[in-house]
């Protein structure tokens, strides 16, 4: 089987200074992936790039399509929630069938069902005929992923979705990614909540300085000697029957 | 969504026998439309034939024009302050113009000063693009447009500085202000089909428009070609706006205001935005002409003038109601 998307040696340069440095991963069928780093550490820069949507040098198997293939290929969720006009909630949701809508189309049945799901995926039913930018700003966000997920693609890309929503909703967000990866479907999530990573993810990419530092599953990444020389952490990591459980510590 | 369609449709159809209906010219109604279709040999025919009807063709394919052009300038900066003028077009077309006034090319044939309009319009937006550049951002072509419209006025304002008589000076001031009197037929010719190939070109930019909603990133990760779709929004406004000012001259706030007014009313969404302000900028133009000719009927009062006294306070309205909104 073909991966959803494999990097070969993708570099972006700001002027001199590589901003994510000769990075090659595959991703595969099934697959929750945690994108973890410092801030600057060229996860955004990562996504971005690997579809596309700035220059780089290296390969990766998104680039080469046109938008419209891209577009049944990958979903792209940016970090920066922007609703620029009062629309409803149920307009914003189907804004992800678009890819799947020949010109001028009204949504079909398949469509629908498809925003009918990403809306009760991510509590939304209650919202359909609000207005999505005079929500509260989690609640944007849930708007937005819900969004992303109507596209309904083999692979997802999301950067930072569940910054700002409460730990009800930070799980059922990362839920949602898992039960992608049942239909064969896989995501790349950029996030900051190591904790949520270790208990979801499938596997971990870690970066430093725009360099791939480590990709393996949680329990070979999130490690005592890692956490201190990417993040400067000391942690608590243990495998317990509810699942693991990881907290940051302190500083070293 | 039908519903409005069919209001304002039936508005500006309302307004457009208005419109062929009111002149100096003293004949009822009946008389008007019966001399517009039949020709009975009567002064009327002509006046109605030759002054009239192009007079109202042109407020609504001009309306129609601010309007479409507006919604789409701001479904793409996602900023309802945005207008059609903002890329720099109208001001290079209003140069043109001034510029025929002023070195008296206008008066050599009956289309001169439209025609130079439209060069001038042409050569503006293709420095707007080289400008731009290659890449779909937006932040890039509003300083284009605005570099162009900088350069343009200040050409503008130098040719008046150097108008050879106050009587060039004058026509350029009366010109500048924007009328639709006094046009005739062959503007009309001139200007549709100019306008109608913008019309296609904007028409076709609805789903890209909705997609922006999201911003320009998750647009292109929606399958839309950011770079085409803003080489067809420069091309179609410049088409529509530069074929609007070379016969017109300059008419602001309605692509500024229609679009702002209406959006409410198709629940945000750009795409059903186009059309909507489309047939709203026909009414409006309609409408203010009217007004030009109702109001002070023996002072030449300009199209234009009435455009932005209108345009102003209902603007003001919606700064007001907005801030309500915000608080």
């Amino acid at each position: 089987m073909n991966p959803l998307l494999s990097l070969d040696n993708l570099t972006v340069k700001r002027g001199d200074c590589p901003v994510v440095d000769r990075v090659s991963l595959t991703i595969g069928p099934g697959e929750c992936i945690g994108l973890i780093g410092p801030n600057g550490a060229g996860k955004t820069t990562l996504m971005r790039a690997a579809l596309g949507l700035m220059p780089s040098t290296g390969e990766s198997s998104l680039t080469s399509l046109s938008p419209a293939k891209r577009a049944h290929a990958a979903a792209w969720l940016p970090q920066a929630r922007e609703i620029a006009w009062p629309v409803t909630v149920e307009a914003v949701v189907a804004l992800g069938r678009t890819p799947h809508l020949p010109r001028g189309a009204k949504l079909s049945a398949t469509d629908q069902a498809a925003v009918d799901e990403a809306l009760s995926q991510m509590g939304l039913e209650g919202f359909r005929t609000r207005l999505a930018n005079q929500l509260s700003g989690g609640e944007q966000a849930r708007v937005l992923i819900a969004r992303a997920l109507a596209q309904q693609t083999p692979l997802l890309m999301v950067d930072e979705p569940i910054a700002g929503l409460d730990p009800a909703h930070q799980i059922s967000t990362m839920q949602a990614f898992q039960a992608l990866t049942e239909q064969g479907k896989s995501t790349l999530v950029s996030l900051h909540d190591l904790g949520l990573a270790a208990r979801h993810c499938t596997r971990i990419l870690l970066m430093s300085k725009g360099r791939l530092v480590a990709d393996a599953p949680p329990q070979e990444v999130l490690t005592p000697k890692l956490m201190q020389e990417v993040f400067g952490i000391f942690v608590h990591y243990e495998q317990t029957p509810t699942g693991p459980i990881f907290q940051p510590l302190g500083l070293t | 969504m039908t519903r409005l369609m069919l209001l304002l449709s039936a508005l500006t159809a309302v307004l457009f026998v208005a419109s062929l209906a009111i002149g100096p010219a003293e004949a009822s109604l009946a008389e008007t439309l019966s001399a517009l279709f039949q020709d009975d040999g009567t002064p009327l025919t002509l006046i109605m034939r030759e002054i009239r009807l192009p007079r109202a063709l042109l407020a609504v394919a001009i309306g129609a024009s601010l309007g479409l052009a507006g919604a789409a300038m701001q479904g793409y900066l996602r900023n309802p302050l945005a207008e059609p003028g903002l890329i720099g077009v109208s001001s290079s077309a209003a140069f043109g113009a001034v510029l025929s006034l002023q070195t008296g090319f206008a008066a050599t044939f009956a289309l001169a000063l439209p025609f130079s309009a439209l060069s001038a319009a042409l050569i503006g937006v293709l420095l707007v693009l080289a400008l731009a550049g290659p890449r779909g951002a937006s932040m890039t072509l509003i300083l284009a447009g605005i570099a162009i419209s900088a350069m343009a006025g200040a050409l503008t304002s130098l040719a008046l500085n150097l108008s050879p008589n106050p009587y060039a000076a004058h026509e350029i001031v009366f010109w500048m202000m924007g009328s639709l009197a006094d046009r005739s037929m062959q503007h009309v010719t001139l200007a549709v089909p100019i306008m109608a190939l913008g019309w296609l070109m904007l028409a076709s930019l609805g789903r890209g428009l909705d997609a922006l909603t999201l911003g320009e990133d998750a647009a292109a990760s929606m399958g839309i070609n950011l770079k085409r779709l803003r080489l067809m929004l420069v091309l179609g406004t410049s088409c529509v706006v530069g074929a609007a000012t070379a016969v017109a001259g300059a008419i602001g706030f309605v692509g500024l205001v229609v679009p702002h007014m209406l959006r409410p009313f198709v629940g945000g969404r750009p795409s059903r935005l186009l059309w909507a302000s489309a047939i709203g900028g026909a009414a409006m133009v309609l409408a203010a002409d009217i007004a030009v000719r109702l109001v002070l009927p023996e002072r030449d009062l300009k199209l234009g003038v009435v455009m932005a006294l209108i345009g102003a306070p209902l603007f003001l309205h919606l700064i007001y109601k907005t801030r309500k909104e915000l608080a």
